[in-house]
C-alpha cells in the first residue's frame, strides 16, 4: 500500500514536471506577440496595479482592432501574460524570472512603481529582454547603465521642480523658502532630490526637511512647525495617504502657506475627498486628458478618458494613461525594427523619436523618456463646491492661471 | 535633531496637547487588550486589525451619507459579533493553550484580516470627514481639530461606561470573577466559555469605537493596522492588567512621548521611538520580575 503511494506521488510528480516544462510559450505564437507582465493585483498597490492592468488591456484591444502589428510582411496581435506579484519585490523579481524561463516571454512590461521595477529590471537585463514600463519614475532606476529598461514617463526628480521655479518666478527671482515633507521610499526621495537641485539652482533655502515613516497617518508636528516658521512654499509626497494626510491636517490646523505643491493628487482623489478644503493644492503629474498630444489609435487626451470611461467606469488616472502608452511604444518599435530579434527590438526602442495621445517618447541613455515635461495643475473650486483640477503649468498647456498666494484661512 | 520646539513655547503646548488628546483614544484600544489578556491569557495581534476594520464601518457609513460619527454607535454593535465569532471559530480552540499558540493564532487573524479588507476595500488609503472645524487658542497659534476632541471625549465616555459596567452588570462581575481566578468561578456556576466570547466581544467593540474615530480623525488603510496593536501593548505592558487609571495615564504619556519624538526626532522616528522605548520596557520589566524571583527562590 505505502509502495503503492510513492510510486503514484512520483509518477504524478513527474507528470507536472514535464507538462510545466512542455507547455512554455514561445514569444510569438502563430499570429500572436505575447508580452510579459507583473502587476499588483493584491496588497498595497493593488488599487494602482489595476489602473496599469487597465492602461494595457485598453490599448492591446485598441491596436489589435485596428490591424495590429506589421512585422516582416505578417499581421500580429498583441496578448499580455500577467502574474500578481502581491505588491512584493522579490515576488516580481521571481515571476520576471518564470515569465522569461518558463513561459518563454521575450517581452516584457513594467510593473506597478518604482521599486518593483527596480526589482525586475536586473532580470529583464540579465536574460536581455526588452521592457518597456510605465510606472517606474526613480531617477536610481537610469543611472545604473541598463540597455534593455525604456521608461514612457518623466523621472520622479522632475515632479516638482516646475513648481519651485514657478514660485521663484513669482517671487520676482528671487529664492523662496521651501519647507518639504518626504516620505522614505525610493520615489518620494528622488522627488526630494529633484526640490533640493532645483533649490540650489535657484538660490532658495530649505527650512524645513522632514521625513515621512511608511505608516504615516498623522503629520501635525510638520506642520506645526510650518506655522511657525512661515515658509513660501510647502512641499509634500507620500504617495496617496501623504497628499490625504497633509490637506486634512492643513484645513484643521489652518496653516496659512502661500504654495502648496504634492504629488498623487490624482490618485488620492483629493477633491473628492475632501472637496473644498483641497482647493489650491497644486499638483504634479505626468499627464492631464486636456494635452493636446496626439497620435492615431487614441486620437487625444479627452477622446482617451471618454473611452476609457466607457469601458472601465471611471476618469483615467495618469497611471493608467502611461501604461497604455508603453504599448503604443512596442509596436512602434516592432514595425521599425520589422523583426522579432530582441537586440534588434532593442536598438529600435532606443531609437524611438514619436508623439502619443500621452506626450512626446524619446528615450535618453538610460532610459528614461526626455521628451515630455510634466505638468501642474491646481485644484480649483467653484462657489457650489464643485472642484477640479486646471493645468497652470507649463503655460503651453495651461487652462487656467496659477492662483498665487493661496488665500489664507481666515479669508475664505 | 531639531529643537525648535523648545524655541517656541506654543509648539510644546500644541505637541502636549495633541499629545493627550491622541493617549487617551491609544489607552481606549489598549484597555480592551488589557481586559481581554487578563481575561484569558491571550495577546490579540490583531487588535490593530479590528481597530481598523472598525473604522471601515464608519467610512462606509460616511460614504452612503450617514454623519460619520453615529460609527461610534454602529461600529462597536458590528464589531461585538465579530469579535464572538472569532471566539467561537479560533480563539475557543486555543484559549486553554500556552500564550505562543495564542500569539501565532492571533497574528494568523491579523494576516487574514489585512488581506481580506484589502480584497474587499481595495488598497486606497481613505477617511470619512467630520466637518467638525477647529478650536482654536491664544491667537491661532495652538490649534485644535475638534474631531481629535471630539475622539478623547467619545473615548473618554466609553471608558467610563466601561468600568461601570464591569463593577455593577452581572456580566460585568462575572467577567472580573473569571479573570481573578477561573477555576473558582466555574465550580461557583460562571458559565467561563459565556464570559470568554463576551469579553472577546467587548475588546473587539473597543476597537470599534476607536476605529471610528480613527478614520474621523486620521486616515485608515488595510495595512495600517500593526502600528495600533503595538502601542496598545506597549500601553498594557508599561500600566499592567486590570489597572484602568494606570492604563489611561500610561496611554496619554504615550501619546505625548510621541508627539515630542516626533517634533525632535523627526516624523520618520516617530513609530520607531515607541518600538524603542517598548524594548527598553520589556528589558526593564524583566529585570525587575527576575529579581522577583530570585527572591521567591
Amino acid at each position: 500500500m505505502k509502495i503503492k503511494n510513492i510510486i503514484i506521488t512520483f509518477v504524478s510528480a513527474i507528470a507536472i514536471l514535464f507538462t510545466t516544462s512542455v507547455v512554455s510559450l514561445a514569444k510569438v505564437v502563430g499570429d500572436k506577440i505575447i508580452l510579459g507582465a507583473a502587476i499588483s493585483l493584491t496588497g498595497k498597490y493593488s488599487s494602482n496595479g489595476v489602473h496599469t492592468q487597465n492602461g494595457y488591456n485598453m490599448a492591446v484591444d485598441r491596436i489589435n482592432d485596428m490591424g495590429g502589428i506589421k512585422v516582416g510582411g505578417k499581421t500580429y496581435k498583441f496578448d499580455i501574460i500577467y502574474y500578481d506579484d502581491e505588491s512584493n519585490p522579490k515576488r516580481a523579481a521571481q515571476l520576471a524570472e518564470r515569465l522569461i524561463s518558463q513561459d518563454g516571454v521575450e517581452f516584457m512590461l513594467g510593473p506597478y512603481s518604482s521599486g518593483l521595477t527596480k526589482a525586475i529590471a536586473p532580470v529583464t537585463e540579465k536574460y536581455g529582454v526588452p521592457m518597456v514600463e510605465a510606472n517606474g519614475a526613480s531617477r536610481s532606476l537610469f543611472t545604473k547603465g541598463y540597455k534593455y529598461l525604456f521608461a514612457v514617463l518623466a523621472p520622479a526628480n522632475l515632479y516638482l521642480d516646475v513648481a519651485i521655479e514657478t514660485a521663484v518666478e513669482l517671487n520676482g527671482g528671487k529664492g523662496v523658502r521651501i519647507a518639504q515633507a518626504f516620505e522614505q521610499d525610493a520615489f518620494s526621495q528622488d522627488v526630494r532630490l529633484g526640490i533640493l537641485d532645483a533649490a540650489e539652482r535657484t538660490g532658495s533655502k530649505i527650512i524645513i526637511d522632514d521625513k515621512l515613516p511608511k505608516e504615516l497617518n498623522d503629520m501635525a508636528a510638520t506642520l506645526a512647525k510650518v506655522k511657525a516658521v512661515k515658509p513660501d512654499v510647502l512641499v509634500v509626497s507620500g504617495h496617496t495617504k501623504g497628499a490625504l494626510t497633509a490637506i486634512r491636517q492643513i484645513a484643521e490646523m489652518k496653516v496659512d502657506v502661500p504654495m502648496l505643491a504634492m504629488t498623487h493628487c490624482d490618485a488620492a482623489k483629493l477633491s473628492k475627498q475632501h472637496g473644498k478644503n483641497s482647493q489650491y493644492a497644486l499638483c504634479a503629474s505626468q499627464w492631464h486628458k486636456t494635452l493636446t498630444y496626439k497620435d492615431d489609435f487614441f486620437k487625444d487626451g479627452m477622446t482617451y478618458a471618454a473611452d476609457f470611461e466607457k469601458l472601465f467606469g471611471y476618469d483615467p488616472p495618469y497611471q493608467s494613461a502611461e501604461s497604455s502608452a508603453a504599448l503604443l511604444v512596442f509596436k512602434d518599435a516592432f514595425e521599425r525594427a520589422n523583426s522579432f530579434d530582441q537586440k534588434k527590438v532593442r536598438d529600435a526602442l532606443a531609437d524611438t523619436n514619436m508623439q502619443t495621445f500621452y506626450g512626446n517618447i524619446k528615450f535618453a541613455e538610460g532610459g528614461q523618456n526626455v521628451d515630455k515635461p510634466m505638468v501642474l495643475f491646481q485644484v480649483m473650486c467653484d462657489d457650489a463646491g464643485k472642484c477640479e483640477n486646471k493645468v497652470v503649468a507649463p503655460l503651453k498647456w495651461a487652462s487656467a492661471e496659477l492662483i498665487h498666494p493661496i488665500p489664507k484661512w481666515s479669508e475664505r | 535633531m531639531d529643537f525648535l520646539i523648545f524655541q517656541v513655547p506654543m509648539l510644546t503646548l500644541q505637541a502636549v496637547l495633541d499629545g493627550l488628546l491622541l493617549g487617551i483614544l491609544f489607552a481606549l484600544i489598549a484597555y480592551g487588550m488589557a481586559l481581554q489578556w487578563g481575561v484569558m491569557n491571550i495577546i490579540n495581534i490583531a487588535q490593530g486589525d479590528l481597530v481598523i476594520l472598525g473604522g471601515y464601518i464608519a467610512y462606509f457609513m460616511y460614504l452612503y451619507g450617514i454623519h460619520p460619527a453615529w460609527g461610534v454607535i454602529v461600529s462597536p454593535i458590528i464589531m461585538y459579533f465579530v469579535g464572538v465569532i472569532i471566539y467561537k471559530l479560533v480563539i475557543n480552540k486555543v484559549v486553554d493553550r500556552d500564550l505562543f499558540i495564542s500569539i501565532l493564532a492571533t497574528f494568523g487573524i491579523s494576516i487574514l484580516f489585512m488581506q481580506l479588507m484589502n480584497f474587499a476595500f481595495g488598497a486606497d488609503v481613505v477617511l470619512a470627514n467630520s466637518g467638525y472645524g477647529t478650536t482654536m487658542l491664544f491667537d491661532n497659534s495652538v490649534t485644535l481639530p475638534n474631531s481629535k476632541i471630539f475622539s478623547a471625549f467619545i473615548s473618554v465616555v466609553f471608558a467610563i461606561g466601561l468600568v461601570i459596567y464591569m463593577k455593577k452588570s452581572k456580566l460585568g462581575r462575572a467577567i472580573r470573577a473569571t479573570a481573578q481566578n477561573a477555576r473558582a468561578a466555574k465550580i461557583l456556576g460562571v458559565d467561563t466559555e459565556k464570559v470568554y466570547a463576551a469579553t472577546f466581544g467587548i475588546n473587539a467593540a473597543l476597537c470599534g469605537v476607536a476605529g471610528a474615530l480613527i478614520s474621523i480623525t486620521f486616515t485608515i488603510h488595510p495595512y495600517m493596522g500593526l502600528p495600533y496593536t503595538i502601542r496598545s501593548f506597549m500601553i498594557v505592558i508599561v500600566a499592567g492588567l486590570g489597572n484602568l487609571p494606570g492604563v489611561a495615564m500610561s496611554g496619554m504619556g504615550l501619546g505625548v512621548f510621541e508627539e515630542f519624538a516626533d517634533y525632535i526626532l523627526g516624523t520618520e522616528f516617530r513609530i520607531g521611538s515607541v518600538f524603542l522605548l517598548l524594548v527598553l520596557i520589556l528589558v526593564y520589566r524583566r529585570f525587575k520580575l527576575s529579581r522577583k524571583r530570585e527572591y521567591l527562590k
